[in-house]
Protein backbone atom coordinates (compact mmCIF):
# COMPACT_ATOMS: atom_id res chain seq x y z
CA UNK A 1 0.00 0.00 0.00
CA UNK A 2 3.00 2.29 0.27
CA UNK A 3 4.30 2.10 -3.30
CA UNK A 4 5.36 5.39 -4.82
CA UNK A 5 6.53 6.64 -8.19
CA UNK A 6 9.92 8.30 -8.58
CA UNK A 7 8.33 11.70 -7.98
CA UNK A 8 6.80 10.47 -4.75
CA UNK A 9 3.22 10.06 -5.95
CA UNK A 10 1.23 7.39 -4.20
CA UNK A 11 0.51 4.24 -6.19
CA UNK A 12 -2.42 2.11 -5.10
CA UNK A 13 -1.45 -1.54 -4.65
CA UNK A 14 -3.12 -4.26 -6.67
CA UNK A 15 -4.29 -5.92 -3.51
CA UNK A 16 -6.08 -2.77 -2.41
CA UNK A 17 -7.72 -2.22 -5.80
CA UNK A 18 -8.96 -5.81 -6.00
CA UNK A 19 -10.25 -5.70 -2.42
CA UNK A 20 -12.19 -2.49 -3.06
CA UNK A 21 -13.67 -3.94 -6.24
CA UNK A 22 -14.83 -7.08 -4.42
CA UNK A 23 -16.31 -5.02 -1.57
CA UNK A 24 -18.17 -2.90 -4.14
CA UNK A 25 -19.57 -6.05 -5.79
CA UNK A 26 -20.71 -7.38 -2.43
CA UNK A 27 -22.28 -3.99 -1.76
CA UNK A 28 -24.23 -4.25 -5.01
CA UNK A 29 -25.45 -7.72 -4.09
CA UNK A 30 -26.42 -6.39 -0.66
CA UNK A 31 -28.37 -3.47 -2.12
CA UNK A 32 -30.39 -5.81 -4.31
CA UNK A 33 -31.03 -8.44 -1.63
CA UNK A 34 -32.06 -5.87 0.97
CA UNK A 35 -35.00 -4.89 -1.23
CA UNK A 36 -36.50 -8.35 -0.68
CA UNK A 37 -37.12 -7.47 2.95
CA UNK A 38 -39.66 -4.96 4.07
CA UNK A 39 -38.28 -2.51 6.59
CA UNK A 40 -40.97 0.03 5.83
CA UNK A 41 -39.66 3.56 5.44
CA UNK A 42 -36.18 2.34 6.44
CA UNK A 43 -35.70 0.52 3.13
CA UNK A 44 -34.77 3.64 1.21
CA UNK A 45 -32.39 4.78 3.94
CA UNK A 46 -30.66 1.39 4.11
CA UNK A 47 -30.30 1.46 0.33
CA UNK A 48 -28.98 5.01 0.33
CA UNK A 49 -26.60 4.10 3.16
CA UNK A 50 -25.08 1.21 1.22
CA UNK A 51 -24.89 3.28 -1.97
CA UNK A 52 -23.16 6.09 -0.11
CA UNK A 53 -20.71 3.66 1.49
CA UNK A 54 -19.91 2.40 -2.02
CA UNK A 55 -19.49 5.95 -3.32
CA UNK A 56 -17.14 6.76 -0.41
CA UNK A 57 -15.02 3.68 -1.17
CA UNK A 58 -14.79 4.67 -4.83
CA UNK A 59 -13.85 8.22 -3.83
CA UNK A 60 -11.30 7.31 -1.19
CA UNK A 61 -9.47 4.52 -2.98
CA UNK A 62 -10.24 4.41 -6.71
CA UNK A 63 -10.15 8.21 -6.92
CA UNK A 64 -7.20 8.45 -4.55
CA UNK A 65 -8.84 11.02 -2.30
CA UNK A 66 -7.32 9.33 0.72
CA UNK A 67 -3.82 10.30 -0.42
CA UNK A 68 -4.80 13.45 -2.26
CA UNK A 69 -4.71 17.02 -1.05
CA UNK A 70 -7.64 17.47 1.35
CA UNK A 71 -8.78 20.49 -0.60
CA UNK A 72 -9.76 18.31 -3.57
CA UNK A 73 -11.95 16.21 -1.29
CA UNK A 74 -13.39 19.40 0.15
CA UNK A 75 -14.36 20.63 -3.33
CA UNK A 76 -16.03 17.33 -4.20
CA UNK A 77 -17.83 16.85 -0.90
CA UNK A 78 -19.06 20.45 -0.94
CA UNK A 79 -20.91 19.67 -4.18
CA UNK A 80 -22.81 16.95 -2.31
CA UNK A 81 -23.42 19.29 0.61
CA UNK A 82 -24.97 21.90 -1.67
CA UNK A 83 -26.99 19.21 -3.38
CA UNK A 84 -28.32 18.14 0.02
CA UNK A 85 -29.32 21.75 0.72
CA UNK A 86 -31.00 21.98 -2.67
CA UNK A 87 -32.97 18.77 -2.13
CA UNK A 88 -33.80 19.63 1.47
CA UNK A 89 -35.20 23.06 0.70
CA UNK A 90 -37.08 21.83 -2.35
CA UNK A 91 -38.73 19.14 -0.23
CA UNK A 92 -39.59 21.57 2.55
CA UNK A 93 -41.12 23.89 0.02
CA UNK A 94 -43.21 21.31 -1.80
CA UNK A 95 -44.37 19.76 1.48
CA UNK A 96 -45.63 23.17 2.47
CA UNK A 97 -48.28 23.57 -0.19
CA UNK A 98 -48.89 19.96 -1.21
CA UNK A 99 -52.11 19.68 0.84
CA UNK A 100 -53.54 22.49 -1.24
CA UNK A 101 -52.87 20.58 -4.46
CA UNK A 102 -53.70 17.06 -3.25
CA UNK A 103 -56.64 17.01 -0.82
CA UNK A 104 -55.87 15.05 2.30
CA UNK A 105 -52.10 14.92 1.69
CA UNK A 106 -50.10 13.30 3.24
CA UNK A 107 -52.20 10.22 2.76
CA UNK A 108 -50.23 7.96 5.11
CA UNK B 1 3.19 24.29 -28.16
CA UNK B 2 5.48 22.27 -26.00
CA UNK B 3 7.71 21.48 -28.94
CA UNK B 4 8.67 25.14 -29.26
CA UNK B 5 10.35 25.06 -25.90
CA UNK B 6 12.58 22.14 -26.64
CA UNK B 7 15.56 24.38 -27.16
CA UNK B 8 15.12 26.18 -23.86
CA UNK B 9 16.15 23.07 -22.04
CA UNK B 10 12.62 22.81 -20.70
CA UNK B 11 10.77 19.63 -20.02
CA UNK B 12 8.41 19.49 -23.05
CA UNK B 13 5.71 18.16 -20.76
CA UNK B 14 5.90 21.15 -18.43
CA UNK B 15 4.00 24.28 -19.42
CA UNK B 16 5.85 27.53 -18.99
CA UNK B 17 3.52 29.00 -16.41
CA UNK B 18 4.15 26.16 -13.95
CA UNK B 19 7.07 25.98 -11.63
CA UNK B 20 7.27 22.20 -11.46
CA UNK B 21 5.51 19.22 -12.95
CA UNK B 22 4.12 18.50 -9.52
CA UNK B 23 2.49 21.93 -9.44
CA UNK B 24 1.20 21.35 -12.96
CA UNK B 25 -0.26 18.00 -11.95
CA UNK B 26 -1.91 19.42 -8.86
CA UNK B 27 -3.45 22.26 -10.87
CA UNK B 28 -4.87 19.84 -13.40
CA UNK B 29 -6.26 17.78 -10.56
CA UNK B 30 -7.92 20.71 -8.83
CA UNK B 31 -9.46 21.76 -12.14
CA UNK B 32 -10.75 18.24 -12.62
CA UNK B 33 -12.26 18.07 -9.15
CA UNK B 34 -14.00 21.40 -9.72
CA UNK B 35 -15.41 20.04 -12.97
CA UNK B 36 -16.60 16.89 -11.18
CA UNK B 37 -18.30 19.06 -8.54
CA UNK B 38 -20.24 20.78 -11.34
CA UNK B 39 -21.10 17.35 -12.72
CA UNK B 40 -22.65 16.37 -9.40
CA UNK B 41 -24.68 19.58 -9.42
CA UNK B 42 -25.60 19.00 -13.08
CA UNK B 43 -27.18 15.68 -12.16
CA UNK B 44 -28.33 17.28 -8.92
CA UNK B 45 -31.17 19.12 -10.61
CA UNK B 46 -32.56 15.81 -11.83
CA UNK B 47 -32.15 14.24 -8.41
CA UNK B 48 -34.14 17.11 -6.94
CA UNK B 49 -36.91 16.60 -9.48
CA UNK B 50 -36.85 12.91 -8.63
CA UNK B 51 -36.97 13.46 -4.87
CA UNK B 52 -39.73 16.04 -4.92
CA UNK B 53 -41.90 14.01 -7.28
CA UNK B 54 -41.33 10.77 -5.43
CA UNK B 55 -41.98 12.45 -2.09
CA UNK B 56 -45.33 13.71 -3.28
CA UNK B 57 -46.36 10.82 -5.51
CA UNK B 58 -44.67 7.62 -4.29
CA UNK B 59 -47.28 5.45 -6.04
CA UNK B 60 -46.06 6.62 -9.44
CA UNK B 61 -42.58 5.30 -8.66
CA UNK B 62 -43.76 2.02 -7.18
CA UNK B 63 -45.76 1.49 -10.35
CA UNK B 64 -43.03 2.59 -12.76
CA UNK B 65 -40.27 0.53 -11.14
CA UNK B 66 -42.23 -2.63 -12.00
CA UNK B 67 -41.33 -2.06 -15.61
CA UNK B 68 -37.59 -1.90 -15.00
CA UNK B 69 -35.57 -5.10 -15.01
CA UNK B 70 -33.60 -5.31 -11.77
CA UNK B 71 -31.39 -8.08 -13.19
CA UNK B 72 -30.30 -5.92 -16.12
CA UNK B 73 -29.79 -2.93 -13.84
CA UNK B 74 -27.66 -5.03 -11.49
CA UNK B 75 -25.69 -6.39 -14.44
CA UNK B 76 -24.91 -2.86 -15.55
CA UNK B 77 -23.87 -1.93 -12.02
CA UNK B 78 -21.45 -4.84 -11.96
CA UNK B 79 -20.10 -3.88 -15.39
CA UNK B 80 -19.52 -0.28 -14.32
CA UNK B 81 -17.88 -1.23 -11.02
CA UNK B 82 -15.58 -3.58 -12.88
CA UNK B 83 -14.71 -0.82 -15.36
CA UNK B 84 -13.98 1.50 -12.45
CA UNK B 85 -11.57 -1.12 -11.23
CA UNK B 86 -9.86 -1.48 -14.63
CA UNK B 87 -9.44 2.29 -15.04
CA UNK B 88 -8.08 2.60 -11.47
CA UNK B 89 -5.64 -0.15 -12.39
CA UNK B 90 -4.82 1.76 -15.57
CA UNK B 91 -3.76 4.76 -13.47
CA UNK B 92 -1.46 2.46 -11.52
CA UNK B 93 -0.06 1.06 -14.78
CA UNK B 94 0.55 4.59 -16.10
CA UNK B 95 2.29 5.54 -12.86
CA UNK B 96 4.53 2.50 -13.11
CA UNK B 97 5.13 3.04 -16.87
CA UNK B 98 3.58 -0.33 -17.77
CA UNK B 99 2.51 1.00 -21.16
CA UNK B 100 1.37 -2.25 -22.72
CA UNK B 101 -0.74 -3.12 -19.70
CA UNK B 102 -2.08 0.44 -19.69
CA UNK B 103 -3.26 0.04 -23.27
CA UNK B 104 -5.14 -3.15 -22.52
CA UNK B 105 -6.70 -1.72 -19.39
CA UNK B 106 -8.00 1.31 -21.29
CA UNK B 107 -9.41 -1.03 -23.94
CA UNK B 108 -11.01 -3.21 -21.26
CA UNK B 109 -12.64 -0.17 -19.69
CA UNK B 110 -13.95 0.88 -23.09
CA UNK B 111 -15.38 -2.56 -23.71
CA UNK B 112 -17.19 -2.32 -20.38
CA UNK B 113 -18.57 1.05 -21.43
CA UNK B 114 -19.86 -0.50 -24.66
CA UNK B 115 -21.33 -3.44 -22.73
CA UNK B 116 -23.12 -0.99 -20.47
CA UNK B 117 -24.61 0.81 -23.47
CA UNK B 118 -25.54 -2.53 -25.03
CA UNK B 119 -27.55 -3.52 -21.97
CA UNK B 120 -29.06 -0.04 -21.93
CA UNK B 121 -30.06 -0.54 -25.56
CA UNK B 122 -31.87 -3.76 -24.66
CA UNK B 123 -33.70 -1.96 -21.88
CA UNK B 124 -34.57 1.10 -23.94
CA UNK B 125 -35.87 -0.94 -26.86
CA UNK B 126 -38.15 -2.92 -24.54
CA UNK B 127 -39.55 0.37 -23.23
CA UNK B 128 -39.93 1.59 -26.77
CA UNK B 129 -41.78 -1.55 -27.80
CA UNK B 130 -44.22 -1.18 -24.94
CA UNK B 131 -44.69 2.54 -25.37
CA UNK B 132 -43.31 3.23 -21.90
CA UNK B 133 -41.81 6.53 -22.88
CA UNK B 134 -41.47 10.05 -21.61
CA UNK B 135 -44.26 12.61 -21.23
CA UNK B 136 -46.30 12.93 -24.43
CA UNK B 137 -44.79 9.83 -26.00
CA UNK B 138 -46.12 7.66 -23.15
CA UNK B 139 -48.57 5.20 -24.66
CA UNK B 140 -48.38 1.82 -22.93
CA UNK B 141 -49.51 -1.11 -25.04
CA UNK B 142 -48.79 -4.76 -25.61
CA UNK B 143 -46.59 -5.50 -28.54
CA UNK B 144 -48.81 -7.04 -31.19
CA UNK B 145 -46.61 -10.04 -32.00
CA UNK B 146 -46.06 -10.77 -28.33
CA UNK B 147 -49.76 -10.62 -27.62
CA UNK B 148 -50.76 -12.94 -30.45
CA UNK B 149 -48.05 -15.40 -29.46
CA UNK B 150 -49.38 -15.46 -25.94
CA UNK B 151 -52.89 -15.97 -27.11
CA UNK B 152 -51.73 -18.99 -29.08
CA UNK B 153 -50.09 -20.47 -26.02
CA UNK B 154 -53.32 -20.01 -24.21
CA UNK B 155 -54.92 -22.34 -26.72
CA UNK B 156 -57.72 -19.93 -27.42
CA UNK B 157 -58.53 -18.01 -30.50
CA UNK B 158 -59.11 -14.36 -30.04
CA UNK B 159 -59.90 -12.15 -32.96
CA UNK B 160 -58.01 -9.41 -31.30
CA UNK B 161 -56.66 -6.96 -33.81
CA UNK B 162 -54.33 -4.18 -32.82
CA UNK B 163 -52.84 -3.39 -29.48
CA UNK B 164 -54.63 -3.35 -26.20
CA UNK B 165 -53.77 -0.20 -24.38
CA UNK B 166 -54.33 0.68 -20.78
CA UNK B 167 -56.09 3.78 -21.93
CA UNK B 168 -58.53 1.86 -24.06
CA UNK B 169 -59.38 -0.34 -21.11
CA UNK B 170 -59.82 2.68 -18.91
CA UNK B 171 -62.26 4.11 -21.36
CA UNK B 172 -64.21 0.89 -21.55
CA UNK B 173 -64.27 0.17 -17.85
CA UNK B 174 -67.04 2.49 -16.72
CA UNK B 175 -69.36 0.91 -19.25
CA UNK B 176 -68.46 -2.54 -17.99
CA UNK B 177 -69.73 -1.61 -14.57
CA UNK B 178 -73.05 -0.66 -16.14
CA UNK B 179 -75.22 -2.94 -18.21
CA UNK B 180 -73.36 -4.08 -21.30
CA UNK B 181 -71.05 -6.83 -20.25
CA UNK B 182 -70.49 -9.32 -23.08
CA UNK B 183 -68.47 -7.51 -25.74
CA UNK B 184 -66.19 -5.91 -23.22
CA UNK B 185 -65.45 -9.17 -21.46
CA UNK B 186 -64.01 -10.49 -24.72
CA UNK B 187 -61.79 -7.47 -24.97
CA UNK B 188 -60.44 -7.87 -21.50
CA UNK B 189 -59.88 -11.60 -21.75
CA UNK B 190 -56.65 -10.83 -23.54
CA UNK B 191 -55.34 -9.37 -20.38
CA UNK B 192 -54.77 -12.41 -18.15
CA UNK B 193 -52.98 -14.07 -21.03
CA UNK B 194 -50.59 -11.20 -21.21
CA UNK B 195 -50.10 -11.26 -17.48
CA UNK B 196 -48.51 -14.71 -17.63
CA UNK B 197 -45.96 -13.45 -20.13
CA UNK B 198 -42.84 -15.47 -19.31
CA UNK B 199 -42.38 -14.59 -15.67
CA UNK B 200 -39.07 -16.47 -15.55
CA UNK B 201 -37.44 -14.71 -18.44
CA UNK B 202 -37.62 -11.17 -17.27
CA UNK B 203 -39.02 -9.12 -14.48
CA UNK B 204 -40.21 -6.52 -16.94
CA UNK B 205 -43.92 -6.73 -16.46
CA UNK B 206 -46.06 -6.54 -19.54
CA UNK B 207 -47.37 -3.07 -20.03
CA UNK B 208 -51.04 -3.63 -20.56
CA UNK B 209 -52.02 -5.47 -17.46
CA UNK B 210 -54.95 -3.23 -16.84
CA UNK B 211 -56.76 -2.54 -13.62
CA UNK B 212 -56.07 -5.12 -10.95
CA UNK B 213 -59.65 -6.24 -10.51
CA UNK B 214 -59.82 -7.35 -14.11
CA UNK B 215 -56.73 -9.50 -14.07
CA UNK B 216 -58.61 -12.71 -13.32
CA UNK B 217 -58.51 -14.96 -10.24
CA UNK B 218 -55.77 -17.31 -11.46
CA UNK B 219 -53.11 -14.82 -10.45
CA UNK B 220 -50.43 -16.35 -8.28
CA UNK B 221 -47.29 -14.25 -8.17
CA UNK B 222 -48.80 -11.32 -6.37
CA UNK B 223 -45.34 -10.00 -5.54
CA UNK B 224 -44.91 -9.01 -9.14
CA UNK B 225 -48.45 -7.83 -9.49
CA UNK B 226 -48.53 -4.43 -11.07
CA UNK B 227 -50.82 -2.12 -9.18
CA UNK B 228 -53.43 -0.02 -10.88
CA UNK B 229 -51.79 2.56 -13.07
CA UNK B 230 -51.72 5.76 -11.07
CA UNK B 231 -52.39 9.16 -12.51
CA UNK B 232 -49.38 10.62 -14.30
CA UNK B 233 -47.42 7.37 -14.38
CA UNK B 234 -45.68 8.88 -17.39
CA UNK B 235 -43.74 11.18 -15.10
CA UNK B 236 -41.75 8.20 -13.87
CA UNK B 237 -40.67 7.40 -17.40
CA UNK B 238 -39.85 11.04 -18.12
CA UNK B 239 -37.56 11.08 -15.08
CA UNK B 240 -36.18 7.64 -15.92
CA UNK B 241 -35.22 8.62 -19.45
CA UNK B 242 -33.83 12.01 -18.43
CA UNK B 243 -31.61 10.54 -15.72
CA UNK B 244 -30.42 7.41 -17.50
CA UNK B 245 -30.18 9.34 -20.78
CA UNK B 246 -27.95 12.03 -19.33
CA UNK B 247 -25.90 9.30 -17.68
CA UNK B 248 -25.69 7.41 -20.98
CA UNK B 249 -24.38 10.53 -22.69
CA UNK B 250 -21.69 10.66 -20.03
CA UNK B 251 -20.79 7.05 -20.80
CA UNK B 252 -20.40 8.04 -24.45
CA UNK B 253 -18.21 10.94 -23.33
CA UNK B 254 -16.12 8.49 -21.36
CA UNK B 255 -15.64 6.33 -24.45
CA UNK B 256 -14.51 9.40 -26.39
CA UNK B 257 -12.08 10.31 -23.60
CA UNK B 258 -10.63 6.80 -23.60
CA UNK B 259 -10.19 6.87 -27.37
CA UNK B 260 -8.25 10.07 -26.84
CA UNK B 261 -6.13 8.31 -24.20
CA UNK B 262 -5.32 5.57 -26.69
CA UNK B 263 -4.26 8.21 -29.20
CA UNK B 264 -2.02 9.82 -26.58
CA UNK B 265 -0.61 6.41 -25.74
CA UNK B 266 0.30 5.77 -29.37
CA UNK B 267 1.99 9.14 -29.49
CA UNK B 268 4.12 8.09 -26.53
CA UNK B 269 2.73 10.63 -24.09
CA UNK B 270 2.83 8.20 -21.20
CA UNK B 271 6.29 6.80 -21.80
CA UNK B 272 7.92 9.12 -19.30
CA UNK B 273 5.49 8.24 -16.52
CA UNK B 274 3.24 11.25 -17.14
CA UNK B 275 0.00 9.80 -15.92
CA UNK B 276 -2.06 12.97 -15.42
CA UNK B 277 -4.23 12.43 -18.51
CA UNK B 278 -5.05 8.87 -17.49
CA UNK B 279 -5.71 10.09 -13.97
CA UNK B 280 -8.17 12.77 -15.14
CA UNK B 281 -10.16 10.42 -17.36
CA UNK B 282 -10.21 7.87 -14.54
CA UNK B 283 -11.62 10.44 -12.11
CA UNK B 284 -14.35 11.29 -14.59
CA UNK B 285 -15.14 7.64 -15.14
CA UNK B 286 -15.42 6.99 -11.40
CA UNK B 287 -17.99 9.78 -11.12
CA UNK B 288 -20.01 8.14 -13.91
CA UNK B 289 -19.85 4.97 -11.82
CA UNK B 290 -20.88 6.72 -8.59
CA UNK B 291 -23.88 8.35 -10.28
CA UNK B 292 -24.98 5.00 -11.67
CA UNK B 293 -24.76 3.42 -8.20
CA UNK B 294 -27.41 5.91 -7.10
CA UNK B 295 -29.50 5.67 -10.27
CA UNK B 296 -29.68 1.89 -9.94
CA UNK B 297 -30.89 2.17 -6.36
CA UNK B 298 -33.36 4.98 -6.93
CA UNK B 299 -34.93 3.83 -10.20
CA UNK B 300 -34.76 0.03 -10.20
CA UNK B 301 -34.97 -0.94 -6.55
CA UNK B 302 -38.27 0.59 -5.50
CA UNK B 303 -40.65 -1.79 -3.85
Amino acid sequence: MSEHTESGVHVASMRLLVTIMIVLMIGTWLTVSVTHFDFGFLNIWIGLGIATAKAILVGLYFMHLRWDKPFNAFVFVSAFAFLALFIGFALMDSAHYQDVIIPGWPLG
Amino acid sequence: MAAQHHDDGHDPNLAHHFESSEQQRQSAKLGMWLFLATEILFFGGLFVAYTVYRGNHPEVFVFGAHFLDTALGALNTVVLIFSSFTIAWAVRAAQLKQIKLLKWLIIATMLCAFAFLGVKYVEYSAKWKHGLLWAGAYNPHVDHEEASALIEVDGEIHTNEGDVSIHEIEEVQPVAEGEIVEPIAVELEVDPAVVVADPDKSTIAPAARGPEGLAGPAEEADHDLVPVEPLNARVFFSIYFMMTGLHGIHVLGGIAAMLWLLKCLRRGDFDGGHFTKVDMVALYWHVVDIIWIYLFLLLYLID
